[in-house]
């Protein structure tokens, strides 16, 4: 069904193209929203939309757009994308719109969302663009949710808020990794992935 | 058509931030009556859970069906709601303060003799997931049901948040912090004496002497500290 480039553009930044793993894109934000499951989930989710959509805009766009001004029309674009996001939220899903306040922002200056759009929209047409945006919002959201995982599971002894840790391990003298809570572990963790990616993926380099 | 020449530029900038502003400020204005709408169910449901009330499907209609009257001047302090929950009458106050990366605000409701705390809820808008964010959970909020905000002499002295182990100094009754999370905890407590002490006290029905300071000096302000490393 899908060509092979197609399947390279949507399925790469998965795996061997991972935008934070290889590209070490988005970094910022794998720090700040992975102290626990679920916003590193949904995120993830808005990050992947937020890509494709602009990917697309701007790569309908991209034979007007001025060379010089480049970068400040993507950002535009980005920008207006996550405000109409944020405003159709609060109109029709409050409570969505209410955990995801600060994180919403934190997309505008997500590093993936400019990378992509330089790098792939300014060159490609609608359809590919829509493609690498969903396959790179899921390349980023894989690794958001791994380190999510390690980070709620050692430093709160849960998983999406449920406690997973027995309270008899806790009286057995085990105690919540309290490192975990800090933003340099996320660092840490993406270090760990890194090294994990490279050694699995060292033929095709 | 060159693309790259100054004119061309700076009307495709020009153009092109038009569209945006009309864009956004349409959508702006065409949704802004339902977000009011949303902004102002949302704050009936906090009062709700702030009286400990199942939300249940329909939380605007038990929200009409237990209040009875309000001081409220568009979600700017104070604001005074009366309510009558189970035959009794309750006052939810709304708060406001500061945390450690944004505001924080919530909502008390008091017993009748404006002494009692019959519940409490907090709502803040960017504490940190799974640490200062805890204070809306419920095993932070229900530790304050039943205490005091009054000392024996009738004084309004507030609930302090400490540290688990710590004494208030001047014999307030007080509340475990999160821990981990001493900045919003002090945040919390610091809000709760700055609004009940100041803010409300004409409500509340007493006067502040010179002898009741409103500085925080109790509060046993430490640097941030991680537990358990």
């Amino acid at each position: 069904m899908l060509s092979q480039k197609t399947k390279d553009t949507l399925l790469g930044p998965l795996n061997v193209n991972n935008p934070v793993v290889v590209q070490v894109l988005g970094i910022c934000s794998a720090l700040a929203v992975t102290v626990q499951l679920k916003p590193a989930l949904v995120m993830g989710i808005a990050v992947t939309i937020i890509v494709a959509m602009a990917n697309v805009i701007v790569s309908l766009i991209r034979n007007t757009i001025p060379m010089r001004i480049r970068i400040i029309i993507q950002l535009v674009v980005v920008a207006a994308l996550v405000t109409l996001v944020s405003e159709v939220l609060k109109a029709f899903a409050y409570d969505v719109a209410m955990q995801l306040s600060v994180y919403l922002g934190l997309i505008i200056t997500n590093c993936i969302l400019m990378g992509r759009l330089e790098a792939f929209a300014m060159t490609n047409n609608a359809w590919d663009s829509f493609l690498d945006g969903l396959g790179n919002g899921f390349g980023y959201a894989i690794i958001l949710v791994i380190v999510a995982f390690f980070r709620e599971l050692l430093g709160s002894g849960a998983l999406l808020g449920y406690q997973v840790i027995p309270d008899s391990w806790y009286a057995a003298g085990y105690e919540n990794c309290g490192m975990m809570m800090m933003p340099a572990m996320a660092l840490i963790l993406v270090g760990c992935i890194i090294w994990a990616h490279r050694s699995l993926n060292k033929e095709e380099k | 058509m060159n693309t790259n020449s100054n004119t061309y530029t700076i009307v495709y900038a020009t153009i092109v931030v038009i569209i945006v502003a009309v864009l956004l400020a349409l959508v702006s204005q065409v949704l802004s009556p339902r977000q009011a709408a949303n902004v102002k169910l949302d704050q009936q449901k906090q009062m709700l859970v702030a009286l400990n009330q199942e939300l249940g499907a329909d939380p605007a209609a038990l929200y009409e069906s237990l209040v009875r009257d309000t001081i409220d001047r568009e979600n700017a302090k104070p604001g005074i709601f009366r309510f009558e929950v189970d035959g009794a009458t309750k006052y939810v106050l709304r708060l406001h303060g500061a945390g450690l990366w944004g505001g924080i605000g919530g909502y008390i409701a008091l017993d009748e003799d404006k002494n009692t705390i019959f519940g409490i809820n907090f709502n803040h808008e960017s504490e940190t997931p799974g640490l200062g964010a805890l204070i809306v959970e419920e095993p932070f909020r229900s530790q304050f049901i039943g205490k005091h905000i009054r000392d024996a002499k009738g004084e309004i002295v507030s609930v302090v948040v400490l540290k688990k182990g710590n004494q208030a100094e001047n014999g307030e009754e007080q509340v475990d912090a999160v821990s981990g999370a001493t900045i919003t905890s002090t945040g919390v407590s610091d809000m709760l004496k700055e609004n009940l002490c100041t803010e409300y006290a004409e409500f509340l029905g007493t006067v502040i002497g010179d002898g009741l300071q409103v500085t925080g000096e109790e509060e046993n302000v430490e640097p941030i500290k991680e537990e358990g490393e």
